[in-house]
């Protein structure tokens, strides 16, 4: 399951580099530029990375931490 | 007036919160300088998040736009939106978890203690404290600046910087973090809700925007800000770095020790992403906006485009209102002060025997002593540099750069048992250098001229260096990773003691006690 969610972390992070929107003027709904449509997704695309993450891959060993000192 | 009343009553009101703070607070140097680690996940993530944005987040990321177009967005917005809530899981959970079991309370405290060294430490402590205090100075001149134009000129410059300043010094002195975190809990709702606020007030004045756009995609000149035209594929490639500096900035590291529990990161890396969205996508997008009903402005003088919207498209309480929205974003130098402050206490302070000499107690009104002096300090050098913000504002271009150059020192320190002092020491050298040489080449450059020697190699952009046309940002972080990895394997390791201290051993469960 890491190595799914690594590789799928690598695809989110090489999809920020959005070359072929680079040019694009399209406006979409006549108010919204493609190119910032497409950013205002990855943040949502983001936030899903993240709560795989916070789901898959915790880092349970931490919460020792959470408990009071004896 | 109306505006700057308003502003004042929020003020006001921020400082009452601090007092509050107070009155919460123990006299322990832990609950003054951390909470007493013990902040709830909402104020947590909300005081997270505000702490890492700054006037630029709203202000500055609107004037770019005027200028670059809607790419500002992807360049640093959603490459922060991964990356930020990315370090916060990786190496804030664990910074937390270490914090909570050794006691640390700074990121100097730990890498002394992980790699066996006390004058690296100082020096680490310097290059950090060095690069924060560029964000207080702007801050209180931020401050200074927003007061005067929000009021007309009735509160000058002078003044609204030293109302400013005196209300963060008030509620970091008395509430020390608590405070702090509070405020900025406050401060950041109130800003995620102005920029939401802002589109639907500025678009129902103007019936929409798609006249404005459509302006835009008319003319072949101003066209491109409807793309990321205006932005190299290289720059928008090097920006993917840039958010690398956020967990090194002591503030954003000191805080991430403050949460009551390890679990209180959960909601934060999941919801951070959204965060950004909220809050820089309006400012980007009205940066356009203003663009097309205001063109012609030049870089330097668009800073306000935002408050311009804003004072002609809503009534004056409304545009008070949201003004105290910018002022909570401008004034976000609490939490530095803040760090600088427990920075001095822990890594000097304390480590320099003045905890063991006179307690506790004094410890914590030393904290308050230094809160005084970094505001005082900043409040100076803004009255007597005022109208030389640049100055400030290429300093801080840099710090971003060398803080992420530090991120891989921190990556070493907690994932790689063989890293060494000497590795972090080669690191931290090679990005004092780097950030200072980058500057240098800077100051003797100029832009759409030719590079004084080696054009082939370095270039000028309007606001920075290039080195084969990538920001600095990225040789500094790569050559940072390779010195600390190739620098720790020449050297000696710290002790065994030290090692199963930070990497404990894994418990062998004996096979017929397992389920």
């Amino acid at each position: 399951m890491k190595r799914a969610l690594a590789g799928g972390l690598v695809l989110v992070i090489l999809l920020h580099q959005d070359f072929w929107l680079a040019k694009n003027a399209t406006l979409l709904f006549g108010f919204l530029p493609a190119g910032l449509a497409y950013h205002m997704a990855y943040t949502g695309l983001a936030a899903l990375a993240m709560a795989a993450l916070v789901r898959w891959a915790w880092p349970r060993e931490l919460e020792d931490e959470d408990r009071p000192a004896p | 007036m109306i505006p700057a009343i308003i502003v004042f009553a929020y003020l006001a009101g921020i400082f009452y919160i601090g007092i509050f703070a107070f009155r919460r607070g123990k006299a322990s140097g832990e609950d003054f300088f951390l909470a007493g680690r013990g902040l709830g996940p909402t104020v947590f993530l909300l005081s997270l998040f505000g702490t890492n944005m700054t006037a630029f987040s709203i202000l500055g990321s609107s004037g770019m736009a005027y200028h670059r177009g809607i790419g500002v967005f992807g360049l640093m917005a959603s490459s922060s939106a991964l990356v930020i809530p990315l370090t916060i899981y990786l190496i804030g959970t664990r910074l937390w978890a270490i914090g909570k079991r050794f006691g640390h309370m700074t990121q100097v405290q730990f890498l002394r203690d992980r790699w066996d060294c006390g004058h690296i430490g100082t020096f680490l402590f310097a290059i950090s404290a060095a690069m924060l205090v560029p964000y207080i100075v702007i801050a209180v001149m931020g401050g200074g600046v927003t007061m005067e134009r929000i009021s007309g000129g009735a509160v000058p410059y002078a003044a609204g910087g030293g109302v400013v300043a005196l209300v963060v010094m008030g509620y970091v002195f008395f509430g020390g973090m608590r405070g702090t975190a509070w405020v900025n809990a406050f401060q950041t709702a109130l800003f995620l809700s102005f920029g939401a606020a802002a589109i639907v007030l500025i678009a129902g004045d103007l019936g929409g925007f798609d006249g404005e756009m459509a302006k835009l995609a008319g003319d072949p000149k101003r066209a491109p800000l409807l793309s990321r035209e205006r932005i190299s594929e290289r720059e928008f490639l090097s920006f993917m770095f840039i958010p690398l500096s956020s967990i090194m900035f002591p503030h954003v590291s000191i805080m991430c020790l403050t949460a009551k529990k390890v679990g209180h990161f959960r909601k934060t890396v999941v919801l951070y992403p959204l965060c950004i969205l909220a809050l820089w996508a309006p400012a980007v997008y009205l940066g356009v906006i203003a663009a097309a009903r205001n063109p012609g402005l030049a870089p330097g003088q668009t800073d306000d485009v935002l408050l311009w919207l804003l004072s002609n498209h809503t009534g004056v309480v409304v545009s008070g209102v949201l003004g105290a929205g910018i002022m909570a974003c401008v004034m976000s130098s609490d939490s530095q002060i803040m760090a600088l402050s427990t920075m001095f206490t822990q890594d000097v302070f304390a480590y320099y025997k003045g905890k063991e000499r006179f307690g506790d107690r004094v410890q914590v009104w030393t904290g308050r002593a230094f809160v005084v002096a970094i505001a005082a300090g900043a409040y100076a050098i803004a009255i007597a540099l005022r109208g030389k913000a640049s100055i400030f504002d290429i300093a801080i271009r840099f710090a971003f750069s060398g803080f992420a150059a530090l991120a891989p020192v921190m990556l070493a320190a907690l994932f790689w048992r063989r890293s060494t002092k000497w590795g972090a020491l080669a690191a931290s050298a090679w990005t004092l250098a780097a950030a200072l040489g980058s500057w240098w080449l800077f100051s003797i450059s100029a832009p759409g001229k030719p590079f004084p020697f080696l054009p082939e190699v370095f270039g000028r952009a309007p606001g920075n260096v290039t080195v084969w046309g990538f920001q600095p940002v990225v040789p500094m972080v790569l050559g940072s990773a390779l010195l600390v990895w190739l620098v720790s394997l020449l050297t000696r390791p710290p002790s065994p003691a030290t090692l199963a201290r930070y990497f404990p051993p894994a418990v062998n469960v004996p096979t017929s006690f397992q389920g």
